[in-house]
Protein backbone atom coordinates (compact mmCIF):
# COMPACT_ATOMS: atom_id res chain seq x y z
CA UNK A 1 0.00 0.00 0.00
CA UNK A 2 1.55 3.61 -1.08
CA UNK A 3 -1.12 5.41 1.31
CA UNK A 4 1.09 6.35 4.40
CA UNK A 5 0.71 9.56 5.52
CA UNK A 6 3.74 11.78 5.98
CA UNK A 7 4.66 13.06 9.01
CA UNK A 8 4.04 17.08 7.78
CA UNK A 9 1.05 18.34 8.74
CA UNK A 10 -1.14 20.40 6.04
CA UNK A 11 -4.01 22.70 7.33
CA UNK A 12 -6.94 24.30 5.50
CA UNK A 13 -6.90 28.00 5.85
CA UNK A 14 -9.85 28.57 8.02
CA UNK A 15 -9.99 32.50 6.93
CA UNK A 16 -10.92 34.64 4.03
CA UNK A 17 -7.59 34.35 2.82
CA UNK A 18 -8.23 38.40 2.17
CA UNK A 19 -5.07 40.52 2.03
CA UNK A 20 -6.33 43.74 2.84
CA UNK A 21 -5.40 47.13 0.78
CA UNK A 22 -3.74 50.23 3.03
CA UNK A 23 -4.74 53.01 1.61
CA UNK A 24 -3.10 56.77 2.37
CA UNK A 25 -4.36 58.97 4.89
CA UNK A 26 -5.20 62.30 3.27
CA UNK A 27 -2.76 65.29 4.66
CA UNK A 28 -3.97 66.87 7.51
CA UNK A 29 -5.11 70.41 6.25
CA UNK A 30 -3.26 73.82 7.85
CA UNK A 31 -6.75 75.17 8.69
CA UNK A 32 -10.53 74.37 8.20
CA UNK A 33 -11.18 77.36 6.78
CA UNK A 34 -13.49 77.34 3.72
CA UNK A 35 -13.24 73.21 4.01
CA UNK A 36 -16.23 71.28 3.68
CA UNK A 37 -16.88 69.44 7.27
CA UNK A 38 -19.09 66.36 7.88
CA UNK A 39 -20.15 65.64 11.00
CA UNK A 40 -21.47 62.37 10.95
CA UNK A 41 -24.50 61.44 13.71
CA UNK A 42 -24.53 57.53 14.77
CA UNK A 43 -27.82 57.76 15.80
CA UNK A 44 -26.58 57.11 19.16
CA UNK A 45 -28.46 58.75 22.51
CA UNK A 46 -27.35 62.50 23.20
CA UNK A 47 -24.62 62.06 20.47
CA UNK A 48 -26.37 65.30 18.84
CA UNK A 49 -25.50 67.54 22.08
CA UNK A 50 -21.90 66.67 20.99
CA UNK A 51 -22.18 67.27 17.34
CA UNK A 52 -24.07 70.61 18.14
CA UNK A 53 -21.42 71.91 20.51
CA UNK A 54 -19.06 70.63 17.68
CA UNK A 55 -20.66 72.39 14.93
CA UNK A 56 -20.43 75.48 16.60
CA UNK A 57 -16.95 75.59 17.07
CA UNK A 58 -15.94 74.20 13.65
CA UNK A 59 -18.44 76.90 11.88
CA UNK A 60 -16.13 79.73 14.11
CA UNK A 61 -13.47 78.69 12.92
CA UNK A 62 -15.05 78.94 9.47
CA UNK A 63 -15.67 75.49 8.23
CA UNK A 64 -18.43 75.13 6.10
CA UNK A 65 -20.36 72.15 8.13
CA UNK A 66 -22.57 69.75 6.75
CA UNK A 67 -24.62 67.54 9.04
CA UNK A 68 -24.80 63.78 8.32
CA UNK A 69 -27.02 60.77 9.92
CA UNK A 70 -26.93 56.91 10.04
CA UNK A 71 -30.62 55.64 10.11
CA UNK A 72 -29.32 53.45 13.57
CA UNK A 73 -25.91 53.06 15.18
CA UNK A 74 -25.81 49.49 14.98
CA UNK A 75 -25.69 49.05 12.04
CA UNK A 76 -22.52 50.14 9.10
CA UNK A 77 -23.82 53.55 7.19
CA UNK A 78 -25.46 52.58 3.97
CA UNK A 79 -22.87 53.19 0.76
CA UNK A 80 -25.05 55.80 -0.26
CA UNK A 81 -24.57 57.87 2.65
CA UNK A 82 -20.43 57.31 2.46
CA UNK A 83 -20.66 58.28 -1.04
CA UNK A 84 -22.37 61.43 -0.34
CA UNK A 85 -20.01 62.57 2.71
CA UNK A 86 -17.15 61.42 0.33
CA UNK A 87 -18.37 63.54 -2.32
CA UNK A 88 -19.19 66.57 -0.66
CA UNK A 89 -16.53 66.53 2.38
CA UNK A 90 -13.00 67.47 2.48
CA UNK A 91 -13.18 66.36 6.32
CA UNK A 92 -15.17 64.08 8.36
CA UNK A 93 -16.01 63.70 11.83
CA UNK A 94 -17.79 60.56 13.08
CA UNK A 95 -19.11 60.75 16.56
CA UNK A 96 -19.51 58.33 18.78
CA UNK A 97 -21.75 59.13 22.51
CA UNK A 98 -23.82 57.22 25.36
CA UNK B 1 -1.28 18.11 -7.03
CA UNK B 2 -3.49 15.24 -6.66
CA UNK B 3 -4.32 12.19 -9.15
CA UNK B 4 -7.98 12.80 -9.59
CA UNK B 5 -8.18 11.32 -13.05
CA UNK B 6 -10.18 8.32 -13.32
CA UNK B 7 -8.30 5.08 -15.05
CA UNK B 8 -10.59 3.24 -17.83
CA UNK B 9 -11.12 0.02 -17.46
CA UNK B 10 -9.66 -2.44 -20.44
CA UNK B 11 -12.84 -4.14 -22.40
CA UNK B 12 -13.58 -7.38 -21.53
CA UNK B 13 -14.11 -8.83 -18.11
CA UNK B 14 -12.76 -6.92 -14.94
CA UNK B 15 -12.80 -8.71 -11.67
CA UNK B 16 -11.63 -7.04 -9.07
CA UNK B 17 -10.36 -8.95 -5.79
CA UNK B 18 -8.43 -9.03 -2.33
CA UNK B 19 -6.75 -12.02 -0.82
CA UNK B 20 -7.81 -11.04 2.53
CA UNK B 21 -10.86 -12.04 0.80
CA UNK B 22 -12.22 -15.88 2.11
CA UNK B 23 -15.31 -15.23 -1.02
CA UNK B 24 -12.18 -14.02 -3.73
CA UNK B 25 -9.88 -17.01 -2.64
CA UNK B 26 -12.83 -19.33 -3.04
CA UNK B 27 -13.44 -17.95 -6.27
CA UNK B 28 -9.96 -18.38 -7.91
CA UNK B 29 -10.42 -21.76 -9.84
CA UNK B 30 -13.29 -19.90 -11.23
CA UNK B 31 -11.20 -16.91 -13.08
CA UNK B 32 -8.83 -19.55 -13.80
CA UNK B 33 -11.72 -21.26 -15.37
CA UNK B 34 -12.68 -18.10 -17.49
CA UNK B 35 -9.19 -17.42 -18.56
CA UNK B 36 -9.26 -21.12 -19.79
CA UNK B 37 -12.26 -20.46 -21.58
CA UNK B 38 -11.09 -17.25 -23.85
CA UNK B 39 -12.45 -15.15 -22.00
CA UNK B 40 -10.50 -11.40 -22.00
CA UNK B 41 -9.85 -11.60 -17.98
CA UNK B 42 -8.77 -8.31 -16.50
CA UNK B 43 -7.92 -8.82 -13.21
CA UNK B 44 -7.29 -6.24 -9.86
CA UNK B 45 -5.97 -7.15 -6.91
CA UNK B 46 -6.23 -4.57 -4.10
CA UNK B 47 -4.13 -6.01 -1.43
CA UNK B 48 -1.39 -8.33 -2.76
CA UNK B 49 0.24 -8.48 -6.17
CA UNK B 50 0.77 -12.01 -5.65
CA UNK B 51 -2.29 -13.13 -5.37
CA UNK B 52 -3.94 -15.39 -7.27
CA UNK B 53 -0.51 -17.18 -7.21
CA UNK B 54 0.90 -17.53 -10.45
CA UNK B 55 -2.24 -15.32 -12.46
CA UNK B 56 -1.29 -12.30 -14.33
CA UNK B 57 -2.80 -9.40 -12.47
CA UNK B 58 -2.74 -5.70 -12.08
CA UNK B 59 -2.27 -4.69 -8.72
CA UNK B 60 -4.15 -1.21 -7.68
CA UNK B 61 -1.74 0.02 -5.28
CA UNK B 62 -3.44 2.89 -4.41
CA UNK B 63 -6.65 1.90 -5.05
CA UNK B 64 -7.46 4.55 -7.76
CA UNK B 65 -9.52 1.89 -10.00
CA UNK B 66 -11.43 0.60 -6.84
CA UNK B 67 -12.47 4.03 -5.94
CA UNK B 68 -12.99 5.14 -9.39
CA UNK B 69 -15.34 2.93 -10.38
CA UNK B 70 -16.94 2.81 -7.24
CA UNK B 71 -15.90 -1.16 -6.12
CA UNK B 72 -17.38 -1.55 -2.30
CA UNK B 73 -17.34 -5.48 -2.28
CA UNK B 74 -15.17 -8.12 -3.50
CA UNK B 75 -14.94 -9.77 -5.63
CA UNK B 76 -16.56 -7.51 -8.21
CA UNK B 77 -17.20 -8.89 -11.66
CA UNK B 78 -17.55 -6.06 -14.82
CA UNK B 79 -18.10 -6.38 -18.01
CA UNK B 80 -16.59 -3.21 -19.97
CA UNK B 81 -17.26 -2.55 -23.51
CA UNK B 82 -15.46 0.52 -25.48
CA UNK B 83 -14.22 1.86 -21.96
CA UNK B 84 -17.50 1.89 -20.30
CA UNK B 85 -19.43 -0.79 -17.90
CA UNK B 86 -22.15 -2.18 -19.48
CA UNK B 87 -22.69 -4.83 -16.24
CA UNK B 88 -21.69 -6.00 -12.78
CA UNK B 89 -22.26 -8.59 -10.05
CA UNK B 90 -20.38 -8.68 -6.58
CA UNK B 91 -19.76 -11.54 -4.49
CA UNK B 92 -20.19 -15.10 -5.70
CA UNK B 93 -23.67 -15.54 -7.21
CA UNK B 94 -23.13 -18.58 -10.01
CA UNK B 95 -26.17 -17.49 -12.36
CA UNK B 96 -24.64 -13.65 -12.13
CA UNK B 97 -21.81 -14.48 -13.01
CA UNK B 98 -22.54 -16.98 -15.84
CA UNK B 99 -24.90 -14.00 -17.09
CA UNK B 100 -22.08 -11.61 -16.86
CA UNK B 101 -19.35 -13.42 -18.23
CA UNK B 102 -21.68 -15.20 -20.44
CA UNK B 103 -19.60 -18.31 -19.82
CA UNK B 104 -21.82 -21.01 -18.10
CA UNK B 105 -20.68 -23.80 -16.27
CA UNK B 106 -18.57 -21.83 -13.62
CA UNK B 107 -17.21 -23.06 -10.33
CA UNK B 108 -19.30 -26.56 -10.70
CA UNK B 109 -17.61 -27.78 -7.37
CA UNK B 110 -18.74 -24.48 -5.49
CA UNK B 111 -22.15 -23.29 -3.95
CA UNK B 112 -24.31 -21.36 -5.66
CA UNK B 113 -23.72 -18.28 -3.33
CA UNK B 114 -21.47 -16.61 -1.44
CA UNK B 115 -21.67 -13.46 -0.08
CA UNK B 116 -18.18 -11.17 -1.06
CA UNK B 117 -16.27 -8.99 1.61
CA UNK B 118 -15.91 -5.01 1.56
CA UNK B 119 -14.32 -3.21 -0.63
CA UNK B 120 -10.56 -2.10 0.47
CA UNK B 121 -11.62 1.01 -1.05
CA UNK B 122 -14.37 1.58 0.96
CA UNK B 123 -12.51 0.76 4.38
CA UNK B 124 -13.64 3.20 7.19
CA UNK B 125 -9.42 3.39 8.08
CA UNK B 126 -8.85 4.38 4.11
CA UNK B 127 -11.62 6.30 3.18
CA UNK B 128 -10.88 9.53 4.65
CA UNK B 129 -7.15 9.54 3.06
CA UNK B 130 -8.61 8.19 -0.41
CA UNK B 131 -11.42 11.17 -0.21
CA UNK B 132 -8.65 13.54 -0.18
CA UNK B 133 -6.33 11.63 -2.26
CA UNK B 134 -9.03 11.73 -5.34
CA UNK B 135 -11.16 14.16 -4.30
CA UNK B 136 -9.12 16.74 -2.55
CA UNK B 137 -8.89 18.83 -5.77
CA UNK B 138 -12.10 20.22 -4.84
CA UNK B 139 -11.24 22.36 -1.60
CA UNK B 140 -9.67 25.92 -2.63
CA UNK B 141 -8.36 27.05 0.87
CA UNK B 142 -5.42 27.91 0.73
CA UNK B 143 -3.04 25.41 2.22
CA UNK B 144 -1.18 26.13 5.60
CA UNK B 145 2.26 23.80 6.09
CA UNK B 146 2.79 22.80 9.94
CA UNK B 147 6.57 22.60 10.06
CA UNK B 148 7.29 19.06 12.01
CA UNK B 149 8.88 19.91 15.19
CA UNK B 150 5.74 22.93 15.21
CA UNK B 151 2.48 21.39 17.77
CA UNK B 152 -0.10 22.38 15.26
CA UNK B 153 -2.25 23.22 17.96
CA UNK B 154 -0.23 25.93 19.11
CA UNK B 155 0.42 26.86 15.66
CA UNK B 156 -3.39 27.57 15.40
CA UNK B 157 -3.47 29.79 18.29
CA UNK B 158 -0.67 31.86 17.07
CA UNK B 159 -2.18 32.53 13.74
CA UNK B 160 -5.49 33.67 15.97
CA UNK B 161 -7.56 30.96 14.46
CA UNK B 162 -9.44 30.26 17.76
CA UNK B 163 -11.63 31.40 20.18
CA UNK B 164 -8.86 30.93 23.08
CA UNK B 165 -9.80 27.15 23.22
CA UNK B 166 -7.92 24.85 20.92
CA UNK B 167 -9.75 23.43 17.71
CA UNK B 168 -9.20 20.87 15.98
CA UNK B 169 -6.52 20.77 12.90
CA UNK B 170 -9.04 21.30 9.92
CA UNK B 171 -6.70 18.97 6.98
CA UNK B 172 -7.82 17.68 4.35
CA UNK B 173 -9.32 14.82 5.59
CA UNK B 174 -11.46 16.13 8.16
CA UNK B 175 -12.45 18.49 5.64
CA UNK B 176 -14.01 16.07 3.53
CA UNK B 177 -15.30 13.94 5.41
CA UNK B 178 -17.31 17.31 7.18
CA UNK B 179 -18.29 17.93 3.81
CA UNK B 180 -20.71 14.74 3.56
CA UNK B 181 -22.42 15.87 6.15
CA UNK B 182 -24.00 18.28 3.16
CA UNK B 183 -25.42 17.69 -0.67
CA UNK B 184 -24.14 21.32 -1.18
CA UNK B 185 -21.30 21.91 -3.13
CA UNK B 186 -17.64 23.21 -1.32
CA UNK B 187 -17.74 26.05 -3.61
CA UNK B 188 -21.59 27.20 -2.90
CA UNK B 189 -21.54 30.44 -1.43
CA UNK B 190 -23.92 30.67 1.82
CA UNK B 191 -23.28 34.23 3.10
CA UNK B 192 -21.57 37.04 2.79
CA UNK B 193 -19.83 37.57 6.61
CA UNK B 194 -19.93 40.72 8.48
CA UNK B 195 -18.08 42.89 9.77
CA UNK B 196 -15.24 42.20 6.54
CA UNK B 197 -18.29 41.64 4.28
CA UNK B 198 -16.50 38.24 2.99
CA UNK B 199 -18.73 36.02 0.83
CA UNK B 200 -18.37 32.14 3.15
CA UNK B 201 -18.38 29.32 1.09
CA UNK B 202 -19.72 26.02 2.34
CA UNK B 203 -15.82 24.68 2.26
CA UNK B 204 -14.57 27.68 4.56
CA UNK B 205 -17.47 26.56 7.14
CA UNK B 206 -16.77 23.15 6.67
CA UNK B 207 -13.14 24.16 7.92
CA UNK B 208 -14.56 26.21 10.57
CA UNK B 209 -17.04 23.36 11.85
CA UNK B 210 -14.16 20.88 11.94
CA UNK B 211 -12.18 23.45 13.77
CA UNK B 212 -14.98 23.51 16.27
CA UNK B 213 -15.47 20.38 16.72
CA UNK B 214 -18.39 19.22 14.71
CA UNK B 215 -19.53 15.97 13.56
CA UNK B 216 -20.47 15.68 9.58
CA UNK B 217 -24.28 15.60 10.64
CA UNK B 218 -24.00 18.48 11.90
CA UNK B 219 -22.70 20.85 9.18
CA UNK B 220 -26.30 21.56 7.74
CA UNK B 221 -26.92 22.87 11.32
CA UNK B 222 -23.99 25.44 11.00
CA UNK B 223 -24.65 26.26 7.39
CA UNK B 224 -28.19 27.08 8.44
CA UNK B 225 -26.99 29.08 11.62
CA UNK B 226 -24.54 31.21 9.25
CA UNK B 227 -27.08 32.10 6.80
CA UNK B 228 -29.39 33.10 9.87
CA UNK B 229 -27.24 35.40 11.48
CA UNK B 230 -25.41 37.10 8.45
CA UNK B 231 -28.00 39.62 7.04
CA UNK B 232 -29.70 42.97 7.86
CA UNK B 233 -32.27 41.48 9.88
CA UNK B 234 -30.53 39.35 12.16
CA UNK B 235 -27.52 42.18 11.80
CA UNK B 236 -24.18 40.11 13.03
CA UNK B 237 -22.57 43.07 12.48
CA UNK B 238 -24.38 45.02 15.42
CA UNK B 239 -24.44 41.83 17.77
CA UNK B 240 -21.22 41.93 17.20
CA UNK B 241 -19.68 45.62 17.53
CA UNK B 242 -22.00 46.16 20.73
CA UNK B 243 -20.32 47.07 24.24
CA UNK B 244 -23.60 45.32 25.44
CA UNK B 245 -22.91 41.37 26.82
CA UNK B 246 -25.02 39.61 23.74
CA UNK B 247 -24.05 36.53 20.64
CA UNK B 248 -26.01 34.59 18.70
CA UNK B 249 -28.45 32.25 20.83
CA UNK B 250 -29.32 29.06 18.51
CA UNK B 251 -32.64 27.07 19.17
CA UNK B 252 -33.04 24.45 17.09
CA UNK B 253 -36.07 22.70 16.21
CA UNK B 254 -37.50 19.50 14.40
CA UNK B 255 -36.71 15.61 14.34
CA UNK B 256 -32.79 16.43 13.31
CA UNK B 257 -32.24 18.02 16.39
CA UNK B 258 -32.95 14.26 18.13
CA UNK B 259 -30.97 12.40 15.12
CA UNK B 260 -28.07 14.32 16.01
CA UNK B 261 -28.20 14.30 20.02
CA UNK B 262 -28.76 17.58 21.02
CA UNK B 263 -29.51 18.25 24.59
CA UNK B 264 -32.84 19.80 24.91
CA UNK B 265 -33.31 18.18 28.65
CA UNK B 266 -31.11 18.11 31.74
CA UNK B 267 -28.74 21.11 31.76
CA UNK B 268 -29.85 22.52 28.51
CA UNK B 269 -27.39 25.04 28.33
CA UNK B 270 -24.13 23.17 30.07
CA UNK B 271 -21.43 21.64 29.17
CA UNK B 272 -21.63 17.91 27.57
CA UNK B 273 -23.31 17.68 24.25
CA UNK B 274 -21.13 17.86 21.47
CA UNK B 275 -24.18 18.91 19.25
CA UNK B 276 -24.99 21.77 21.07
CA UNK B 277 -21.78 23.01 21.84
CA UNK B 278 -19.70 22.34 18.64
CA UNK B 279 -22.41 23.68 16.61
CA UNK B 280 -22.72 26.99 17.84
CA UNK B 281 -18.59 27.33 18.56
CA UNK B 282 -18.65 26.51 14.28
CA UNK B 283 -20.78 29.63 13.66
CA UNK B 284 -18.65 31.68 15.78
CA UNK B 285 -15.67 30.55 14.88
CA UNK B 286 -16.83 31.33 11.29
CA UNK B 287 -17.59 35.11 12.11
CA UNK B 288 -14.05 34.91 13.69
CA UNK B 289 -12.11 33.87 11.04
CA UNK B 290 -14.19 34.77 7.59
CA UNK B 291 -15.44 37.61 8.89
CA UNK B 292 -13.05 38.90 10.90
CA UNK B 293 -14.83 39.75 13.60
CA UNK B 294 -12.37 39.45 17.01
CA UNK B 295 -12.72 40.85 20.29
CA UNK B 296 -11.29 44.08 20.65
CA UNK B 297 -11.27 44.75 17.21
CA UNK B 298 -14.42 45.09 15.41
CA UNK B 299 -16.30 43.13 18.92
CA UNK B 300 -16.58 46.09 21.61
CA UNK B 301 -18.22 44.00 24.10
CA UNK B 302 -17.99 45.64 27.86
CA UNK B 303 -18.34 42.07 29.43
CA UNK B 304 -19.26 39.63 26.81
CA UNK B 305 -20.55 36.46 27.98
CA UNK B 306 -19.06 32.73 27.58
CA UNK B 307 -22.35 31.79 25.56
CA UNK B 308 -20.31 34.03 22.70
CA UNK B 309 -17.79 30.79 22.75
CA UNK B 310 -21.65 28.80 21.68
CA UNK B 311 -24.90 29.27 22.93
CA UNK B 312 -26.99 26.57 21.10
CA UNK B 313 -29.62 24.05 22.25
CA UNK B 314 -32.28 22.25 21.18
CA UNK B 315 -36.16 22.46 22.15
CA UNK B 316 -37.69 20.22 23.91
CA UNK B 317 -40.56 19.13 21.88
CA UNK B 318 -41.15 15.85 22.75
CA UNK B 319 -42.23 16.72 26.38
CA UNK B 320 -43.60 20.49 25.81
CA UNK B 321 -46.87 20.70 25.95
CA UNK B 322 -47.28 23.70 24.12
CA UNK B 323 -46.66 23.76 19.72
CA UNK B 324 -42.75 24.54 19.12
CA UNK B 325 -41.05 27.85 18.55
CA UNK B 326 -40.37 27.09 15.40
CA UNK B 327 -43.92 26.26 14.59
CA UNK B 328 -44.79 29.62 16.32
CA UNK B 329 -42.61 31.34 13.44
CA UNK B 330 -44.22 29.73 10.87
CA UNK B 331 -42.17 26.46 10.11
CA UNK B 332 -44.24 23.38 9.26
CA UNK B 333 -44.17 21.16 11.90
CA UNK B 334 -41.58 18.13 12.05
CA UNK B 335 -39.55 20.15 9.94
CA UNK B 336 -36.13 21.43 10.95
CA UNK B 337 -35.10 24.60 11.60
CA UNK B 338 -33.44 26.83 13.68
CA UNK B 339 -33.76 30.22 15.31
CA UNK B 340 -31.22 32.77 15.97
CA UNK B 341 -31.64 35.41 18.72
CA UNK B 342 -29.48 38.26 19.89
CA UNK B 343 -28.77 37.08 23.78
CA UNK B 344 -26.95 37.66 26.94
CA UNK B 345 -26.39 34.66 29.13
CA UNK B 346 -29.17 33.01 30.80
CA UNK B 347 -30.65 34.06 34.09
CA UNK B 348 -32.38 31.57 36.11
CA UNK B 349 -36.38 32.36 37.36
CA UNK B 350 -37.22 30.41 40.91
CA UNK B 351 -40.40 29.76 41.85
CA UNK B 352 -41.27 26.46 43.89
CA UNK B 353 -44.70 27.33 45.31
CA UNK B 354 -46.77 28.12 42.21
CA UNK B 355 -49.40 25.56 41.41
CA UNK B 356 -51.64 28.04 39.70
CA UNK B 357 -51.12 29.92 36.61
CA UNK B 358 -51.94 33.01 37.45
CA UNK B 359 -49.24 32.95 40.29
CA UNK B 360 -46.69 31.82 38.00
CA UNK B 361 -47.26 34.12 35.61
CA UNK B 362 -46.71 36.48 38.43
CA UNK B 363 -43.69 35.01 38.80
CA UNK B 364 -42.34 35.31 35.60
CA UNK B 365 -43.55 39.08 34.56
CA UNK B 366 -41.52 40.24 37.82
CA UNK B 367 -38.96 38.67 36.98
CA UNK B 368 -38.86 39.48 33.14
CA UNK B 369 -39.95 43.55 34.32
CA UNK B 370 -36.46 43.84 35.88
CA UNK B 371 -34.42 42.94 32.69
CA UNK B 372 -31.63 45.26 31.63
CA UNK B 373 -33.05 47.82 33.91
CA UNK B 374 -36.87 47.95 35.37
CA UNK B 375 -37.22 50.89 33.85
CA UNK B 376 -36.59 50.16 30.45
CA UNK B 377 -39.10 49.30 28.28
CA UNK B 378 -39.66 47.98 24.59
CA UNK B 379 -36.38 48.56 23.76
CA UNK B 380 -34.88 44.82 24.29
CA UNK B 381 -36.80 41.40 23.42
CA UNK B 382 -36.21 38.05 25.59
CA UNK B 383 -36.52 34.79 25.44
CA UNK B 384 -38.46 32.44 28.30
CA UNK B 385 -37.09 28.66 28.56
CA UNK B 386 -39.80 27.02 30.32
CA UNK B 387 -38.62 24.18 32.11
CA UNK B 388 -40.77 21.01 32.51
CA UNK B 389 -41.68 21.85 35.99
CA UNK B 390 -42.76 24.94 35.23
CA UNK B 391 -45.05 24.14 31.79
CA UNK B 392 -46.98 21.33 33.76
CA UNK B 393 -48.47 24.21 35.87
CA UNK B 394 -49.47 25.65 32.43
CA UNK B 395 -50.74 22.11 30.96
CA UNK B 396 -52.92 20.91 33.70
CA UNK B 397 -54.92 24.55 34.15
CA UNK B 398 -55.01 24.28 29.97
CA UNK B 399 -53.20 27.33 29.15
CA UNK B 400 -51.47 26.94 25.63
CA UNK B 401 -48.77 29.33 24.02
CA UNK B 402 -50.66 31.95 23.06
CA UNK B 403 -52.75 32.23 26.88
CA UNK B 404 -49.43 32.11 28.30
CA UNK B 405 -47.32 35.03 26.12
CA UNK B 406 -51.02 37.10 26.39
CA UNK B 407 -50.85 36.86 30.67
CA UNK B 408 -47.48 37.94 30.24
CA UNK B 409 -47.68 41.01 27.93
CA UNK B 410 -50.86 41.90 30.14
CA UNK B 411 -48.60 42.11 33.39
CA UNK B 412 -46.14 44.19 31.91
CA UNK B 413 -47.76 46.69 31.00
CA UNK B 414 -46.06 49.90 32.80
CA UNK B 415 -47.02 53.12 33.73
CA UNK B 416 -44.97 56.12 32.86
CA UNK B 417 -44.98 57.47 36.27
CA UNK B 418 -42.72 54.37 37.39
CA UNK B 419 -40.56 54.98 34.18
CA UNK B 420 -39.76 58.12 33.77
CA UNK B 421 -35.99 59.57 34.44
CA UNK B 422 -35.53 60.10 38.09
CA UNK B 423 -38.68 58.03 39.24
CA UNK B 424 -37.58 55.30 42.31
CA UNK B 425 -34.43 57.47 42.54
CA UNK B 426 -32.74 55.77 39.54
CA UNK B 427 -31.40 58.22 36.96
CA UNK B 428 -32.20 56.11 34.15
CA UNK B 429 -35.97 56.23 32.82
CA UNK B 430 -38.09 57.42 29.87
CA UNK B 431 -38.05 61.43 28.91
CA UNK B 432 -40.28 63.37 31.12
CA UNK B 433 -43.26 63.88 28.95
CA UNK B 434 -44.21 59.99 28.79
CA UNK B 435 -45.30 60.08 32.82
CA UNK B 436 -48.73 59.22 32.59
CA UNK B 437 -48.83 56.86 29.29
CA UNK B 438 -48.68 53.57 29.89
CA UNK B 439 -46.17 51.27 28.18
CA UNK B 440 -45.56 47.82 27.72
CA UNK B 441 -42.06 46.27 28.71
CA UNK B 442 -41.91 44.30 25.43
CA UNK B 443 -43.20 44.92 21.95
CA UNK B 444 -45.85 42.45 20.90
CA UNK B 445 -44.05 39.52 19.82
CA UNK B 446 -40.76 40.52 21.80
CA UNK B 447 -41.17 36.93 24.27
CA UNK B 448 -40.38 34.20 22.28
CA UNK B 449 -41.35 31.17 24.50
CA UNK B 450 -39.28 27.60 24.40
CA UNK B 451 -39.41 24.42 26.17
CA UNK B 452 -36.55 22.78 27.63
CA UNK B 453 -34.65 21.61 30.47
CA UNK B 454 -34.46 18.67 32.97
CA UNK B 455 -37.25 17.38 33.96
CA UNK B 456 -36.66 17.51 37.96
CA UNK B 457 -36.31 21.51 39.25
CA UNK B 458 -39.26 24.21 39.71
CA UNK B 459 -37.37 26.82 37.33
CA UNK B 460 -36.93 28.18 33.87
CA UNK B 461 -34.51 30.30 32.45
CA UNK B 462 -34.82 34.18 31.03
CA UNK B 463 -32.37 35.37 27.97
CA UNK B 464 -32.15 39.00 27.80
CA UNK B 465 -31.79 40.18 24.25
CA UNK B 466 -30.21 43.31 22.44
CA UNK B 467 -31.47 46.53 20.36
CA UNK B 468 -34.78 45.55 19.03
CA UNK B 469 -36.08 45.63 15.49
CA UNK B 470 -35.23 47.00 12.47
CA UNK B 471 -32.73 49.35 14.71
CA UNK B 472 -31.15 46.73 15.82
CA UNK B 473 -31.77 42.75 15.61
CA UNK B 474 -34.37 40.76 14.75
CA UNK B 475 -34.68 36.52 15.43
CA UNK B 476 -34.59 35.11 12.37
CA UNK B 477 -35.73 31.79 11.49
CA UNK B 478 -33.94 29.43 9.13
CA UNK B 479 -35.12 25.75 7.91
CA UNK B 480 -32.15 23.23 8.04
CA UNK B 481 -31.82 21.06 4.77
CA UNK B 482 -28.95 18.63 3.96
Amino acid sequence: MSLVNTNKTVLLDPTNERRVATMERVGRPESLRGLTVGLLDISKARGDVFIDRLEERLSEMGADVRRYKKPTFTKPAPVDLRHEIATHCQVVIEALAD
Amino acid sequence: MNDVSSPVLPDGLVIVVKRECETCRMVVPVIAQLRDSGANVSLYVQDDPTFPDGMDVVHDSDLSVSWHHDIETVPTVMRVKNGVEVERTVGWVRDEWERVTAVSGLGPELPAFRPGCGSLSVDPDLVDQLRVRFGGSVLGARRVDVADLEDEFEAMFDRGWTDGLPVVPPTEQRVMRMLQGTTRAPSDVVAVVPPDLVEVTVEKIAINAVMAGCKPEYLPWVIAGVEAVCNDTFNIHGVLATTMPVGPVIVCNGPGTRAIGMNSGMNVFGQGNRANLTIGRAIQLVIRNVGGGRPGEVDRATHGNPGKISFCFAEDEIGSPWTSLATSRGVAPDTDSLTVFPGEGPRCVVDQLARDPESLTNTFAACLRTLHNPKSVLAFDAIVVMGPEHARVYADAGWDRDRVLEELHARLQIPGDDLVRGAHGIAEGIPERLRGVTLPKFRPGGILLVHAGGGAGLFSAIIGGWANGEVGSQPVTKTVTK
